[in-house]
């Protein structure tokens, strides 16, 4: 597995930095505009929940394949406060933030494939997939 | 500085300043350098080399004045701080190496005092041009800040923001404040949000612009979302936000005819 972005989120720029390079590799693998844009969204909900929950973290953006398919892997991970309940974060509305309570079910919606981990007081990383039509 | 190195620093000027030149030339190559013509890569090292004698005999003040003259050119000039830092090193090398060649049994007190000189240039330097820098991004930062949230009434009673780039938690804070003196200001009815310009928007931004538009709804106006992209109308139904008690329209064009209309006017040709 060959890595090939990597950006540090410790503040709010760091935000700005992975959407970037998620939409150039995005750009690069050939996704149309719609698809960069669910990508590039996805991962600002991947990264400002970082920021927000567990202040900082690292944002992997990789491509992708698997039986002749391509596609862009994100993966998001952090050491912070990790998910009590991950049914209930993955509940549209559910929000302990103040904020929609929309981002993971969101990010869900918005990729192919969604995968999370998380330990209490250990952190929490996620991996998700868009795959290229 | 000791009396007496300083008059052996003066002795051997011109050897010191030949071996500098040389390690110089040997760096130029390395990097961004290259691009600068030799007139004035020489010119600049002469200079260079000519200061830091100069600031053996002067006061300390002197120095700080000489030095800082010099940075701000070489700022100005848009060459890097590793030519200098870089420069220096080598400098204090050369000259070390020359004392030490006249003289060898005095070879730590050569050093010492030598360090002692460099490492107050290097001080000085260094915080000139991080000074310079610090000042440069808090004005651009002031500059951004003033672009970053203008209502502008385009007609009685209407209002547009337009939104362009990233808005993080600071802009959004004064994308509130702004909507909501600008609507008391102006008595706007109606308040166009613009986000043709921003390029992702996320469950924060959703959030933030939902909030606003309810405080402008508090505040006895309304709020109409324009500019909204396909590709943004896609993701913004994807991630599941509601924006139903919104009205929104595609472009700004669409938008001002929906608030003339709701101001109860409307733009007619005139038939001549």
């Amino acid at each position: 597995m060959q890595v090939q972005t990597h950006v540090d989120i410790h503040s709010e720029w760091g935000i700005v930095a992975a959407r970037q390079a998620g939409r150039k590799l995005a750009r690069e693998i050939g996704f149309g505009s719609v698809d960069q844009a669910r990508v590039t969204t996805a991962i600002s909900e991947l990264a400002r929940n970082i920021y927000l929950y567990a202040n900082k973290g690292q944002i992997y953006i990789e491509e992708a394949t698997s039986s002749g398919k391509r596609g862009i892997r994100i993966i998001a991970t952090d050491e912070g406060p990790g998910i009590k309940d991950i049914r209930k974060v993955m509940e549209d509305g559910y929000t302990t933030s103040g904020g929609l309570g929309a981002g993971l079910p969101g990010v869900k919606r918005l990729m192919d494939e969604f995968k999370i981990d998380s330990e209490l007081n250990e952190g929490t990383t996620i991996s998700a997939i868009k795959w290229l039509r | 500085m000791n009396h007496q190195i300083r008059a052996l620093i003066h002795e051997y000027r011109s050897t010191i300043t030949d071996e500098w030149l040389k390690e110089v030339e040997k760096f130029r190559g390395e990097n961004y350098l290259q691009t600068i013509s030799d007139t004035v890569y020489q010119n600049t090292n002469r200079e260079f080399v000519d200061m830091l004698f100069r600031t053996l005999d002067r006061e300390e003040e002197d120095v700080k004045a000489s030095i800082s003259e010099y940075t701000d050119r070489l700022i100005q000039l848009g060459w890097p701080l590793n030519y200098i830092t870089r420069g220096l090193q080598e400098f204090r090398k050369a000259t070390v190496d020359t004392l030490i060649k006249k003289e060898e049994g005095r070879a730590l007190e050569f050093y010492q005092e030598i360090e002692d000189w460099t490492d107050e240039i290097v001080n000085i330097l260094v915080s000139h041009y991080s000074g310079t820098w610090e000042n440069t991004f808090f004005l651009q930062k002031m500059a951004l800040k003033e672009l970053s949230a203008p209502l502008i009434p385009v007609f009685n009673n209407i209002s547009v923001m337009p939104l362009i780039g990233t808005i993080d938690t600071e802009r959004a804070k004064q994308i509130m404040e702004n909507l909501l003196t600008g609507v008391i200001e102006h008595r706007s009815q109606v308040v166009l949000i613009d986000i043709t310009g921003v390029p992702v928007v996320d469950t924060m931004v959703a959030h933030h612009i939902i909030q606003a538009s309810e405080a402008v709804r508090l505040v006895g106006a309304k709020c109409i979302l324009v500019g909204i992209r396909p590709e943004i109308a896609q993701t913004i139904v994807n991630l599941g936000i509601d924006l139903g008690k919104f009205p929104t329209k595609s472009s700004l064009k669409k938008g001002i005819e929906a608030a003339l209309e709701m101001t109860s006017r409307q733009i007619v040709e005139i038939d001549e």
